[in-house]
């Protein structure tokens, strides 16, 4: 740890003795990219949804029954899609830390792929299994479960999508705290509830709240899966970024804006909010003394 | 609470990590299970605690079956290696942990928490979290929470392990002390025959999975069972040698070894502790063994002399105590006589002392 800290330091000493036009460039250059590429298209965003006035943006946003309906749909699916995530992400993340079992890599490999496949190509599988010329679909549809062209379609395409998040949190968290403050608790007498409880959640908490607003985040957002397994019906199975896409591709600038600028607000929310999980999963350096009173 | 271990065997997919463990450990004794890594000494604690299970063979405590039962049901008290503090908690909560799950009185648990840190000399550091405590005190809280629950019997796996030397000494006299206080039935783990000589009842020599001798401190050091019990406590010269008619010879020595009759003469090995060798300016008979100091090491109390035999050919090691070191006046280089004031032989294989 020392040594580490030595090293960076001096790092840092190395930077400050490039010349000073140097560093007045690259730090220009960095300020530059994020500015055109993050900042001006975020406040174009809003400056677009309130061009029109607070009473219009209102209007576009509360009095368009198919946007009400897409907002509602997304605050529903997407909190839904989080929750069975997380529940899952956990379990993985227990699964693959604390036991042994054949296929374990495939499973942490099979872990990833939702980050590798396209959004889209994973909308057309959803539909090749759940709709009507699918495998299942006719089945399904038999016993009066639709699955594509309505909600659980859009949750299932939402969960895939946002599927490695928690449990890619967790997994590295819990296996650098190893097993043995469970153990610990289940030889004092705890049930695995109370370890689970008491010791499991409290140590990953931060990491868990991290994976959780990532998880969230990308679920608010997600187009291409949903776009393919949904079918965008205005009211019925449009959620907001569909919205947004719909309003811009007729001409509603200022309604697409506002829907827009209203996903742009919970993504910043959701960013602080992860930010404060961060400060919080590294824990400040602890002093190591070896001496006993 | 007396523990008694029968034909244990654990198998990790090729490698044989415990083979037929037959041990009796006393009620209320401090017992060390002493060996190198790989020798199963920390599998053999991990299957008393439950922590592991055994392939087969079975565990009692006093008279009672354990073996099907799991770590929460056998009520063991265990201190893990690397002491497994819940990271979260303060010391207080940490220590309260075990009693808290049981839903204990809140006046009980302040009560029986405040005793135990008394006990381990914590007071005041209550509401420290384990992160800003030292190594010595870390353990004395894992130690602390693993009695609060009055366990049946106490398990530490390498419980000094992680500390420095100085800190160590110290809790090594205080766990025996503790020990003598609360007389709890107490296994740990150690790879320093040092420690586990300073503290345990008795010692527990494991090798290869199995039990190589079980005894009190002084038999396992004064009497070692086979040549790798002799090999492991501490330095020692070995010798090789012939045995014929009752003696033992290795080089110029001849040892008395009555236990072998026979006029064949067969291959043997004899083991001589540093402290067991004499040095001397002169022959001091016909036994001693004319060699040449080659390096010498102050090592507290007695003085390391590292010697050269020219016609056997090897390097032996003498302890030389500080009074005789300073009439011996040695010097690198110089011609000395070697003389063994005991001798142990071990024959290859099939028989031993």
């Amino acid at each position: 740890m020392h040594l580490d800290r030595r090293v960076r330091r001096s790092a840092g000493r190395m930077v400050a003795n490039e010349p000073a036009w140097l560093r007045r460039l690259l730090i220009g250059t960095a300020f530059f990219i994020v500015g055109w590429l993050i900042v001006l298209p975020l406040v174009y965003v809003f400056w677009q949804a309130f061009v029109g006035g607070l009473g219009l943006f209102w209007t576009n946003i509360w009095h368009d029954p198919d946007t009400r309906h897409a907002i509602w749909l997304t605050l529903t699916i997407a909190p839904l899609a989080v929750v069975l995530n997380t529940l899952f992400g956990l379990a993985a993340a227990w699964l693959i830390t604390r036991f042994e079992f054949p296929g374990k890599p495939l499973l942490v490999t099979l872990l990833d792929l939702p980050f590798a496949v396209s959004p889209v190509v994973a909308g057309l599988c959803f539909m090749l299994l759940f709709g009507m010329q699918g495998w299942w679909g006719p089945t399904l549809r038999a016993w009066g479960i639709q699955i594509v062209f309505a909600w659980p379609g859009i949750l299932l395409a939402t969960m895939f999508v946002t599927l490695p998040f928690v449990a890619r949190e967790l997994i590295p968290l819990m296996q650098a705290q190893g097993p043995d403050e469970e153990l610990a608790a289940i030889s004092l007498g705890a049930n695995p509830w109370q370890m689970f409880w008491r010791v499991t959640l409290p140590n990953i908490r931060w990491g868990l709240l991290f994976g959780i607003i990532q998880c969230h985040a990308r679920a608010m957002g997600e187009f291409g899966a949903v776009y393919v397994v949904s079918g965008h019906i205005a009211g019925e199975t449009d959620t907001m970024p569909l919205r947004v896409e719909k309003l811009f591709q007729e001409y509603n600038n200022p309604g697409s804006f506002a829907v827009a600028s209203v996903l742009a607000l919970i993504a910043l929310g959701t960013l602080l909010l992860g930010k404060l999980a961060l400060t919080h999963l590294e824990p400040p350096e602890q002093p190591e003394s070896e001496s006993s009173q | 609470m007396s523990i008694s271990i029968r034909g244990v065997h654990k198998r990790f997919g090729q490698f044989q990590a415990l083979n037929n463990i037959n041990l009796e450990v006393p009620t209320g004794k401090l017992v060390a299970l002493l060996g190198p890594s790989g020798s199963g000494k920390t599998t053999l604690l991990r299957i008393i605690s439950g922590l592991e299970t055994a392939d087969e063979g079975t565990i009692l405590f006093q008279d009672q079956d354990v073996t099907e039962r799991s770590v929460r049901d056998r009520e063991v008290g265990f201190v893990f290696q690397h002491y497994a503090l819940f990271r979260h908690m303060t010391v207080f909560e940490n220590v309260a942990f075990g009693l808290r799950v049981r839903r204990t009185p809140q006046a009980q648990v302040v009560e029986r928490v405040r005793e135990l840190l008394r006990l381990v000399r914590l007071e005041g550091l209550e509401q420290r979290y384990p992160a800003e405590l030292s190594g010595g005190q870390r353990q004395r809280v894992a130690l602390a929470r693993a009695l609060a629950v009055r366990p049946r019997m106490l398990l530490l796996d390498e419980p000094f392990g992680a500390l420095d030397a100085k800190v160590r000494q110290e809790l090594r006299t205080w766990l025996r002390r503790l020990h003598e206080e609360m007389h709890v039935t107490t296994v740990f783990v150690t790879h320093d025959q040092e420690e586990a000589f300073e503290v345990a009842d008795q010692v527990v020599v494991l090798r290869g999975g199995q039990i190589e001798q079980v005894g009190t401190p002084t038999e396992v050091f004064d009497h070692p069972a086979t040549p790798f019990v002799m090999d492991f406590l501490g330095n020692v010269n070995v010798f090789q040698g012939r045995l014929e008619n009752g003696e033992m010879h290795l080089g110029p020595f001849r040892v008395d070894y009555p236990q072998y009759t026979h006029t064949e003469s067969r291959q043997a090995t004899g083991y001589v502790r540093p402290h067991e060798l004499e040095l001397a300016r002169e022959p001091v008979s016909t036994r001693s063994l004319s060699v040449r100091v080659i390096q010498l090491n102050p090592a507290g109390s007695v003085l390391k002399v590292r010697v050269h035999s020219d016609d056997l050919g090897i390097e032996l090691t003498v302890d030389v105590v500080r009074e005789q070191a300073a009439q011996l006046q040695l010097r690198v280089g110089d011609a000395v006589f070697v003389s063994p004031r005991n001798v142990r032989v071990f024959l290859p294989s099939d028989f031993t002392i």
